[in-house]
């Protein structure tokens, strides 16, 4: 029989260590290097907290400066690898292997170092899915967090960035590891307590605010006519007939088009109260105007955005608000609800085969997942029925006994049919494919599966995919909204044509709609200054969008 | 710059009484469409000056699904094309044949 309570006399070892370095749970500044040198051993199981948008910026230089003699060997698990201090840690050798999620702003290096094997890759998660095994086979032995303040029995203040602070903490100081965070400052009273001060072994003052990158800001006078006429198929080929209340946007100047045409083009169909009134979705600026016009009844979010603090306190009917009156985000909480309690999924990609599969992997980019593939999935554990997602799984199965079918949640992909550099959006082959062969993947990182995927909206017209039966209407759905692409011109515009007539294609002039109106005029907004003007000015967009 | 040109026949006429209709911009990624009046009524014209080389195939079929798609009888159409993408060329000669189409004010 081995002894019991190892964990936590493990535990009680590196507490002792880092006091050497603290005064009660604070330690100073310019103690952290060697507090940190203190209280992580090599072969240590690390969180170093990298959100989509909050990064423990202090936290990861300083661990990125260790002595690699002294340690070694770190597995790093972490959602988001996005500061260069995150890649810095496997180029010194400090760490070694890294299961993470998403890595957006350092996608080339992160696929460089991995063909250089200076990282040893565990997998490429969902947020929902590495979170799930922080508390299975990914529990850290530290966690390196970030908030906005402090007490000092270590009570913590997210402010609206709580985004993964939850989940980390929870894994963690309930597992017998060690909480480090860094603030912005210590207070006597924070303004709530997002994280109870017991669960936080260590502060350490920053002086400053953590780094976090405005994300979800999508300027409205750089979305195209094209990206309007595609929007304006959307709402009416898919969120009017299909009644889509409960959704989740991905990010991208397509949603962003969405957004701004509810107000004026939604109006015009009569579709307010009938789609989009309840969102899982950080608080995109670009919603701000369908917001302000009675659109919206309730929304979600997996994080913040920079410069809608104000606004959204301003708007607590709407957003999840604490005591303090700053938005409560979680992302864990966000993306339940937006894989459960969602009928649709819609979001652009890089790439999509002739069967459907989509990844925004290229061959020198590794952009992760994110949340894309948990909210872009039919949730086969969903029992409750609603309109959508009844109406989806009929078209799915239209023999099946009504009262044992399941319903499908609505997954669309939607982009140009060119993208950047005119990169065709379809592809006979994923670059994943090249990707997994290169680093011995088991499995190609596919950001939606074809059998998850309902709906291909492009400038050309929507492809329904539940409605196919075979694998060549499948194929030349697909092909037939792939517009001038190779894919596109390889058409067989017979198939193509008898595909048209089933509804299973529909064009933009088969809904009724007129190209003239894809103009920029009917977006509720034009610019970032619009945004701040519909908002009341409570929104305060970061300086690099202003241009005025 | 290159230049292309089509005479495509078109089951149907535009409808409308402009003679004439513009749209867009000769601007690099746009392009700008001239469309008058002034094709036989089975009959669509299609000139192109682009200032991207190469492409014919491309423009072969976009403009062939346009008339295919569209009501384009009778019209002569004059493309300035500064580089722009198949989908935008294909907006905007959707764009313009709706123009013309239009009464006017």
């Amino acid at each position: 029989m081995s002894d019991w309570g190892m964990q936590k006399v493990a535990l009680g070892e590196r507490l002792t260590a880092g006091r050497r370095y603290a005064k009660g749970k604070i330690v100073p500044l310019p103690s952290l290097p060697a507090f940190l040198k203190a209280v992580i051993r090599s072969g240590d199981r690390v969180c170093l907290e990298g959100d989509n948008q909050k990064q423990a910026d202090i936290l990861a230089s300083a661990l990125a400066n260790l002595d690699p003699a002294e340690v070694h060997d770190l597995h790093m698990v972490q959602s988001g690898v996005v500061l260069p201090a995150h890649l810095d840690i496997f180029e010194k050798g400090i760490a070694r292997r890294l299961d993470f999620s998403y890595s957006g702003p350092q996608a080339a290096r992160i696929a460089k170092m991995l063909f250089g094997r200076k990282i040893e890759l565990g997998a490429v998660h969902t947020y929902l899915e590495l979170f799930a095994r922080y508390f299975i086979d990914l529990t850290p032995n530290v966690a390196l967090i970030a908030a906005v303040s402090a007490d000092k029995d270590g009570n913590l203040y997210t402010g609206p960035n709580t985004e993964d602070t939850p989940t980390v903490v929870e894994a963690t100081s309930y597992k017998n590891g060690l909480v480090v965070a860094q603030v912005t400052e210590i207070v006597d009273k924070v303004p709530r307590v997002d994280i109870p001060g017991d669960l936080v072994h260590f502060v350490v003052e920053a002086g400053r605010p953590f780094y976090v990158e405005p994300l979800f800001t999508r300027d409205p006078a750089a979305i195209t006519e094209t990206q309007i006429l595609t929007a304006m198929l959307a709402i009416k080929g898919i969120y009017a007939p299909y009644g889509v209340r409960r959704l989740n946007h991905g990010i991208g100047f397509n949603t962003a088009a969405i957004e701004l045409l509810l107000p004026t083009y939604g109006e015009k169909l009569g579709l307010k109260g009938k789609i989009c009134t309840h969102f899982a979705l950080n608080p995109h600026p670009t919603l701000i105007p369908a917001i302000e016009c009675g659109w919206v009844e309730q929304i979600h979010c997996f994080g913040s955005e920079v410069g809608m603090e104000d606004y959204v306190a301003a708007r607590s009917d709407i957003f999840f608000t604490g005591p303090d009156g700053s938005l409560r985000s979680n992302r864990a909480f966000c993306q339940t609800a937006g894989l459960y309690a969602c009928d649709m999924f819609i979001g652009s990609t890089l790439q999509i085969d002739l069967v459907g599969h989509s990844s925004t992997v290229t061959t020198s980019r590794i952009a992760g997942f994110g949340g894309a593939p948990n909210m872009g999935s039919d949730p086969r554990g969903r029992r409750h029925p609603s309109e959508p997602w009844l109406k989806a799984g009929a078209e799915a199965a239209p023999d099946a006994d009504a009262a044992l079918r399941r319903g499908r949640k609505l997954v669309v992909q939607i982009g140009e049919t060119f993208g950047e550099r005119n990169a065709p959006l379809f592809v006979e082959r994923l670059d994943a494919l090249e990707l997994a062969r290169e680093l011995k993947l088991d499995l190609a990182p596919v950001m939606v599966y074809s059998d998850d995927v309902t709906h291909i909206v492009t400038e050309e017209g929507i492809a329904n995919l539940l409605m196919c039966r075979t694998k060549d209407e499948r194929e030349q759905a697909i092909r037939g909204v792939a517009g001038y692409t190779g894919i596109g011109r390889a058409r067989d515009p017979k198939l193509v044509e008898q595909l048209r007539q089933r509804g299973v294609i529909q064009r933009p002039e088969d809904l009724g709609i007129d190209p003239l109106d894809a103009d920029r005029n009917l977006l509720a907004a034009r610019s970032i200054k619009d945004l701040m003007l519909a908002s009341g000015s409570l929104y305060r967009p970061p300086s690099r969008f202003r241009n005025w | 710059m290159e230049k292309l040109s089509f005479r495509l026949s078109s089951p149907s006429s535009a409808s409308g009484t402009r003679p004439q209709a513009i749209v867009g911009v000769v601007a690099s990624g746009n392009l700008e469409v001239l469309l008058e009046r002034t094709s036989p009524p089975d009959v669509c014209t299609i000139e192109i000056a682009t200032a991207a080389h190469g492409f014919g195939m491309v423009w072969d079929a976009v403009v062939r699904d346009f008339v295919a798609r569209r009501s384009a009888g009778g019209l002569r159409i004059s493309i300035n094309d500064g580089g722009a993408r198949p989908d935008t060329v294909a907006l905007r000669l959707a764009q313009g044949v709706r123009k013309i189409e239009e009464p006017e004010r």
